[in-house]
């Protein structure tokens, strides 16, 4: 034991957070490599973490009346005590929010710390999908835009219209990302007309009154648009994005409802690459908190006292129960990505046979961090799986696979983890992770713009898996609220 | 770089536009759970926050999803293995909960009710919605009792104006002597020796003085600007709380008829009817009792439960209640520490030959004593109709309209509905105003 103790109390305060802090910076940088956005923590208390919870997690947020209904529930259960609070929320922006709960103790903000600033931080920064997707410096400035947008067509057009549109957008939420491509970029022409004529409404829509308003209030930023803009004739189809599609090409929509459509699809895009690495994302917070607790321990940083307290929160959090125990449901992402994470630094630091067999890569490398470092950049939950998951931890989880025919009365086993079965299970697990196979794959392939305007959907079924049927005649009618006319929604197989 | 922040202090309730917006959608559907939680729930305690089940109807977010369980295959994997082999057989749970059948891609949808608090001011709201109160009406009764500052101490923490110069004072010359802060005399008194040393011719002994003196003044002075004259430890605020103003007390005497004419529907009208008098109490008294008190041929006192919900078989005679009630306020309720309000609900059915004495005893025993008392006859909408005028009704209503002549804190009323309920206490309220 070297060093000195960080903190010995439950209690916190803020200078005990700053040393812990640096203390942990350390760590993160020089031991485990880590490249993140500059950190901004910020301490809540319990009521505002729920409130942050039915915002989506985010700091800003347009007002929806499911927000409300979300921390209704919330609230409810919280009281009850049915559910605890999470210990943070963590925003993927730049610089990185992290939210501490003020309840916490000592050990539990250094250990949110860990995981929130730098874990969630690292992936935040460096996984491809959010490298690709995600904007980190714009996105608040953009909420905060859509705040004030969607408040001032409120204020302009009424609440009940401002809801229907944003109800309907909110059905579409999953069919409004781009899976494949990114969004065509206008054309530049096009762009600056755009800009001249948001400037020549501006001028118009310019009063005096505002000047008078007392500072800090502003008015909304940018006004809602006027009607009719940007209707364009060409289509290209098929189209996945059916937000982008009706927003394009509504005959009825107008200008600030189209607006409102692209503000809910750029949050459903925003959300998109957290949904398809719940596992990987966690599994890579989970394992840096992990190894730096430790580490602080190792270095005499932290008590034997607060190692247990954490220790004891870590394994509760990491708990998978078995498919057969009344808690289980589903398997549980920070399992998971933990055992994967922690998996990879045993093969790298010291594999047996069988790992040297399955990962010539990097087994036996030694260099668990750089080995790490690559999973976290380049995979999501489906690639990572079929690539990471080893022979070992499909024992360890004793994971099975079940083949399940609709019209049949049993499910049917079809692998377990035997030499014969790894592969097997391996890769049906991957696919239960995969985005395009448990979302439905709906596309829009027609639209009779010319004759009735009828629009024609299309959804090709997967292992003809069909929709849920009162479900989809709900979507479908707020499809037709915001096309305006008939929708026609076919299944049809693969 | 790296920055905390403390949030904890910025403003709550971020999400209450959202809460009002949700409130506003599942309006319906709360009315009906709200109604049906004031049903069963205490007179007293209506406007306390309540728990509210409502169903997701109207608020319904649907998503499309897949249904695997109509048509279809598929695989999944699941943790956990104990005996199955490759080719083992599992039956598929019946009904489709629990087991290996609850998947987590199954989650999110098909929850059908929930349930949430509702806080005092969003239960009254719709509480007065159905009676269909007037809207000064509405923010009076929801006014939260009024409370004055009193003084509460003297405390460290508070704004500039409310600073205590006595006490933040002594504490500073307090401090200034424990720490011997050297006063201005002395320093000009060493000033002037200083003085008078200098103009002195120097010798040795006046020269080493006089730096010596020099050393002790810039100490006194160095030593001034650390104890400083006033520091922030010695100020003290007066502290104030708010307390409630004590306002007297009041006893409410809920008299009803419980024969088998009073039925369910009845029995919920009174109830509601008792419900808005306490409310209009409890505004204007710190302290209410209630009082039940049920007859048929002969009264009791009971608790609320037994009242509202036990049934007795038996004939009318309206006058024992009032007998009932005069004995009781005799026994515990004094006229001059209690304010008391009387309120009787009735479906007009009485002995006859018993209005005539229930008159007697209101006019002479009763109405002295009481603030205000409300009769209700409680009839169905077919007999509203023939009783359409004020005059004609039965025995106890038409003998109850004499009273009312004489007594302007009588009020009488006919009610069908809920909506015909505050009418009655139309009187009471413009008193109030006065």
């Amino acid at each position: 034991m070297s060093g000195k103790l960080l903190f010995n109390e439950a209690e916190w305060d803020f200078a005990t957070l700053d040393r812990t802090y640096k203390a942990i910076e350390e760590i993160a940088l020089n031991d485990l490599k880590l490249d993140v956005y500059p950190n901004q923590v910020e301490i809540i208390s319990s009521e505002q973490m729920l409130d942050a919870y039915s915002s989506l997690g985010m700091p800003l947020m347009y007002n929806h009346w499911s927000f409300g209904k979300l921390f209704a529930r919330e609230d409810t259960m919280y009281r009850a005590g049915y559910s605890a609070l999470a210990y943070e929320i963590v925003i993927n922006s730049s610089p990185c929010i992290s939210y501490l709960l003020e309840e916490n103790t000592m050990t539990m903000q250094a250990l949110v710390m860990a995981h929130a600033a730098f874990g969630h931080n690292h992936f935040f920064k460096n996984n491809y999908l959010f490298r690709q997707w995600t904007n980190a410096e714009g996105i608040l400035d953009y909420l905060a835009f859509a705040k004030h947008y969607i408040s001032a067509c409120e204020e302009r057009y009424g609440r009940e219209e401002v809801e229907f549109v944003l109800d309907a957008a909110h059905a579409l939420m999953d069919q409004g990302v781009f899976r494949y491509r990114r969004p065509p970029k206008p054309s530049r022409e096009r762009v600056l007309e755009k800009r001249r004529r948001r400037a020549a409404y501006e001028e118009e829509a310019y009063n005096d009154l505002w000047r008078t308003l007392p500072a800090g209030i502003e008015p909304p930023a940018v006004p809602p648009t006027p009607d009719d803009e940007e209707f364009d004739g060409d289509i290209k189809l098929p189209e996945e994005n059916l937000l982008y599609f009706i927003e394009k090409n509504s005959p009825t929509l107008r200008g600030w409802q189209r607006e409102i459509l692209r503000i809910v699809r750029n949050m459903a895009q925003y959300f998109y690459p957290q949904r398809q690495t719940k596992v990987m994302n966690e599994g890579c917070a989970t394992f840096v908190h992990h190894t730096i607790m430790n580490i602080l321990y190792d270095r005499g940083m932290i008590s034997e006292g607060s190692l247990l307290e954490f220790l004891h929160s870590h394994t509760s959090v990491v708990f998978q129960p078995e498919f057969d125990d009344r808690r289980f449901s589903g398997l549980n992402p920070y399992a998971l990505g933990f055992a994967m994470m922690s998996d990879i630094r045993r093969i790298a630091e010291y594999p047996t046979a069988e790992d040297r067999d399955w990962f010539p890569a990097f087994a036996g490398s030694g260099d668990w961090v750089g080995a790490l470092k690559d999973a976290w950049a380049n995979y999501r939950d489906e690639s990572f799986i079929e690539q990471f998951l080893s022979p070992k931890l499909i024992r360890d989880f004793r994971l099975f696979a079940l083949y399940d025919k609709a019209d049949e009365g049993a499910y049917n086993v079809s692998a377990i983890h035997n030499e014969q079965g790894y592969r097997k299970v391996r890769s049906l697990l991957a696919r239960q992770y995969d985005t395009g196979i448990a979302d439905p794959n709906i596309q829009v392939v027609d639209a009779d713009l010319k004759g009735d305007r009828t629009l024609f959907l299309e959804h090709k079924m997967y292992r003809g898996i069909p929709l849920h049927h009162a479900t989809k005649d709900l979507v479908v009618a707020h499809i037709e609220r915001l096309w305006g006319h008939d929708v026609v929604l076919e299944e049809v197989a693969d | 770089m790296t920055y905390f922040i403390d949030r904890r202090l910025n403003p709550k309730g971020k999400s209450l536009a959202n809460r009002q917006r949700f409130l506003r959608r599942a309006r319906q559907q709360i009315r009906d759970a709200v109604q049906k939680s004031l049903k069963d729930s205490a007179v007293a305690d209506i406007g306390k926050e309540r728990k509210i089940k409502v169903s997701t109807q109207g608020t319904k977010e649907p998503r499309f999803r897949l249904d695997p369980k109509t048509a279809g295959e598929r695989d999944f994997v699941l943790p956990g293995n104990k005996e199955f082999l490759p080719g083992d057989e599992i039956k598929k749970p019946q009904g489709g909960a629990g087991g290996s059948g609850k998947q987590a891609s199954d989650s999110g949808e098909g929850d059908d009710d929930f349930e949430f608090v509702m806080n005092e001011e969003e239960v009254l709201d719709i509480f007065f919605e159905d009676l269909e109160l007037p809207n000064l009406v509405r923010t009076t009764l929801k006014e939260t009792q009024s409370k004055q500052w009193k003084r509460a101490g003297i405390t460290t923490s508070g704004s500039p104006s409310q600073i205590n110069l006595v006490r933040t004072m002594r504490n500073a010359q307090g401090r200034r002597l424990a720490l011997r802060r050297p006063s201005l005399r002395e320093v000009e008194m060493m000033e002037t020796e200083l003085a008078d040393l200098e103009r002195e011719p120097g010798t040795e002994e006046a020269r080493a003085k006089i730096s010596a003196l020099k050393e002790k003044i810039a100490y006194a002075i160095a030593r001034r600007k650390w104890v400083g004259f006033i520091d922030p430890v010695d100020v003290r605020f007066n502290s104030y709380t708010e307390q409630p103003v004590p306002t007297s007390q009041a006893v409410m005497f809920c008299l009803m008829d419980v024969s088998g004419s009073m039925g369910e529907r009845e029995k919920d009208l009174a109830k509601r009817f008792y419900m808005l008098l306490h409310l209009f109490l409890r505004r204007r008294y710190e302290k209410v009792d209630i009082v039940f008190i049920r007859h048929t041929h002969d009264a009791q006192e009971v608790d609320e439960q037994e009242f509202f919900y036990s049934r007795q078989s038996g004939g009318t005679i309206v006058s024992t209640a009032l007998d009932k009630m005069l004995e009781i306020q005799r026994e515990r309720y004094t006229t001059s520490d209690w304010n008391i309000y009387a309120a009787q609900a009735s479906d007009g059915y009485t002995q006859s030959g018993d209005a005539r004495r229930c008159v007697e005893m209101l006019n002479e025993d009763v109405m002295p004593l009481c603030q205000y008392y409300a009769y209700i006859e409680i009839l169905d909408e077919r007999e509203m109709e023939v009783f359409a005028s004020e005059d004609s009704g039965a025995e106890l209503w038409r003998a109850y309209r004499t009273v009312a002549a004489e007594w302007a804190n009588f009020a009488t009323k006919r009610i069908s509905k809920p909506a015909d309920i505050f009418p009655v206490f139309r009187e009471l309220f413009k008193k109030a105003e006065a």
